[in-house]
């Protein structure tokens, strides 16, 4: 039997990133017995699926997992990919977390009272599971790539690392969210021809009154806010990430930015006919709809400073000026005339969960839960998903507050069924 | 709290967007107008029947348009432009959406007026430049808005009300047109 023999664990977790690490150590202040699977190693996104420049959008000093915190020198700025990486790795040793390096999950099933879960190195047979394998496994490509030209290069942001792996020319970058603007304002100070088409986007300034954007969401509760006090949930963790970049300077980079460096800005990518991109006329409003949104956020903060009597801890009041619109956007580019030579997909990610194989993924490909608790599927859990139980789920420093309420839901789960 | 009184049924539009969510073949419509050539640039145009919520359709009564060109043009003029007709579908499908957010929001409407240009190079249709494009180069919608709500409310409501028009998406987007002869 020795070598096919199933190995049985109380509780198995998917994925050694911060989530399934935040998981591991509240399993283990509760003493349930749990491996934690991780295809790579700890952090494995972060080191191998994210491009050269890349900072996290969340100030350092938000910058905190369970038990452990930023403590260097610069509270202001943001953590560079390596960094990230490293923090996460010293989570894991101060953790003590049982991780199981460059094992692939292959299937998870329901089998009589618990999951069986097959991996590359065997099976194992657990009561519970926790799914930390990420949000963003797969780049989101809309089907027209299809029809562009091949002598455009396609690209997804997990096969960018810096200009250098673009071939020589103009881009059109696909897509204004947070990766979208951060790399049509990278390929523009290297020097290339941007075009980045834009469709409806989350304008935020990287600092308001003198505060980082994301204190002011903190401060005034925004990332607080539960996932069941949300209006639509479904949209809200549709929303692209904000136009945010974390750099030294703390600047902003909104589109006014980018136009003053010299992209162009066009409509919504609509189809590609004949080689021809064409855009969507609709850009002012996409500029409109950001800009009274940013509005009412700062309305929102400036109110809760008055009210609150913060008004003396940071500056002045102030508004920014709207988003210009271009003389005449373009409506189409020919993608064959040799303008263009790349085109990166900024077009989102999602998760994948094809190695599940509990009925639990809807069909727009989302894990159908209620705050980290799977539906219908006792003792399947989920962590590290957007908004998945506050708006700050999203970040890092979330998952704290989420990783403590779902394992304590698991425990609990655990002992009314005679375990642990 | 005052009620608001804009006319629009939104609770049943509500409704039926969280039923559509799990029917979507019941979504499926098809809008169909008729045409008739009369006489020189002159159409008559007549829409009754369409098909929606897995079935045939009709409207309360039967609508006739006619279409023609101005005497500029050396037509009759019997009727509006063709091109004029995308005008009208714009403004009301856009002030319907004005009228819906509104009702939606609690906002009361006193009154919302909108004038619509569409700039328009006619060297395209008559060939007389092949780098001029047939249609629109430039559409402009003017909202005059009175209602019980800020500046910034108002630019919301019609944001919000291009954002989820059928006719700004066709206007603004590609869209696939097979034409066949029968």
């Amino acid at each position: 039997m020795k070598g096919n023999a199933i190995e049985r664990v109380t509780t198995v977790v998917i994925g050694a990133g911060h989530a399934g690490l935040a998981a591991s150590h509240f399993l283990s202040e509760r003493s349930v017995d749990h491996v934690v699977l991780e295809r790579g190693e700890v952090a494995n996104s972060w080191r191998r699926e994210r491009w050269d420049s890349l900072r996290l959008l969340t100030p350092n000093w938000q910058s905190r997992l369970p038990g452990l915190r930023y403590e260097g020198p610069d509270p202001d700025g943001y953590l560079t990919v390596r960094e990230v990486t490293e923090f996460i790795e010293r989570f894991a040793k101060v953790s003590r977390a049982p991780v199981r390096s460059g094992v692939n999950v292959t299937s998870v099933r329901r089998a009589d009272d618990g999951y069986q879960v097959a991996t590359s190195r065997g099976e194992i047979r657990c009561r519970a599971v926790v799914i930390a394998s990420g949000a963003c496994n797969r780049p989101s490509v809309p089907p027209l790539k299809d029809a562009v030209p091949e002598s455009v290069k396609q690209l997804t942001p997990f096969d960018y690392r810096d200009p250098a792996t673009l071939p020589d020319g103009g881009v059109l970058v696909v897509g204004a969210s947070a990766t979208g603007v951060q790399l049509a304002a990278e390929l523009a100070r290297a020097g290339r021809p941007v075009t980045l088409a834009v469709g409806e986007h989350v304008r935020l300034p990287r600092t308001y009154r003198g505060r980082d954007v994301l204190w002011w969401m903190d401060a005034a509760g925004v990332w607080d806010q539960r996932y069941d006090e949300i209006d639509d949930l479904t949209r809200a963790r549709r929303l692209p990430s904000p136009q945010l970049v974390g750099t030294p300077e703390r600047s902003t980079l909104d589109l006014n930015a980018l136009s003053s460096m010299g992209v162009a800005l066009v409509g919504r990518l609509a189809a590609v006919r004949d080689g021809r991109a064409l855009f969507s006329g609709g850009l002012r409003n996409v500029f409109s709809l950001a800009d009274l949104k940013l509005g009412r956020l700062l309305d929102g903060f400036d109110d809760w400073a008055r009210t609150g009597g913060r008004d003396d801890e940071v500056d002045s009041p102030e508004r920014f000026a709207p988003t210009r619109v271009p003389e005449s956007a373009r409506l189409q580019l020919d993608l064959g005339s040799g303008e263009i030579r790349a085109l990166v997909w900024a077009t989102g990610f999602r998760p994948d969960y094809g190695w599940l194989d509990v009925p639990v993924v809807d069909a727009k490909g989302q894990l159908q839960q209620t705050g980290g608790v799977v539906d219908d599927s006792p003792g399947l859990y989920a962590l590290g998903l957007p908004m998945l139980r506050k708006r700050k789920s999203t970040f890092i420093y979330g998952i704290e507050d989420d990783a403590r309420a779902v394992i304590d839901h698991l425990a609990r789960y655990l002992a009314g069924t005679g375990w642990a | 709290m005052t009620t608001v009184t804009n006319g629009v049924n939104v609770q049943a539009l509500l409704e039926a967007r969280e039923v559509l969510k799990g029917a979507p073949e019941a979504a499926q419509f098809t809008w169909r107008a008729s045409s008739k050539w009369q006489h020189g640039v002159h159409s008559e145009i007549t829409i009754e029947n369409y098909f929606g919520l897995g079935q045939e359709q009709s409207h309360k009564k039967e609508s006739v348009f006619q279409a023609d060109h101005p005497e500029v043009f050396a037509a009759t003029d019997n009727g509006i432009t063709p091109i004029e007709y995308l005008l009208v579908g714009l403004a009301s499908c856009l002030s319907a959406g004005v009228a819906s957010v509104a009702e939606n929001r609690g906002i009361q409407l006193r009154s919302v007026e909108s004038v619509v240009e569409g700039a328009h190079d006619i060297r395209g249709i008559l060939g007389a430049d092949s780098d001029v494009r047939n249609g629109f180069n430039d559409i402009k919608v003017t909202f005059t808005i009175d209602a019980d709500a800020s500046k910034e409310d108002i630019e919301a409501l019609v944001a919000q009300s291009q954002k989820r028009s059928a006719v700004f998406d066709a206007l603004t987007n590609p869209t696939n047109v097979t034409v066949e002869v029968a």
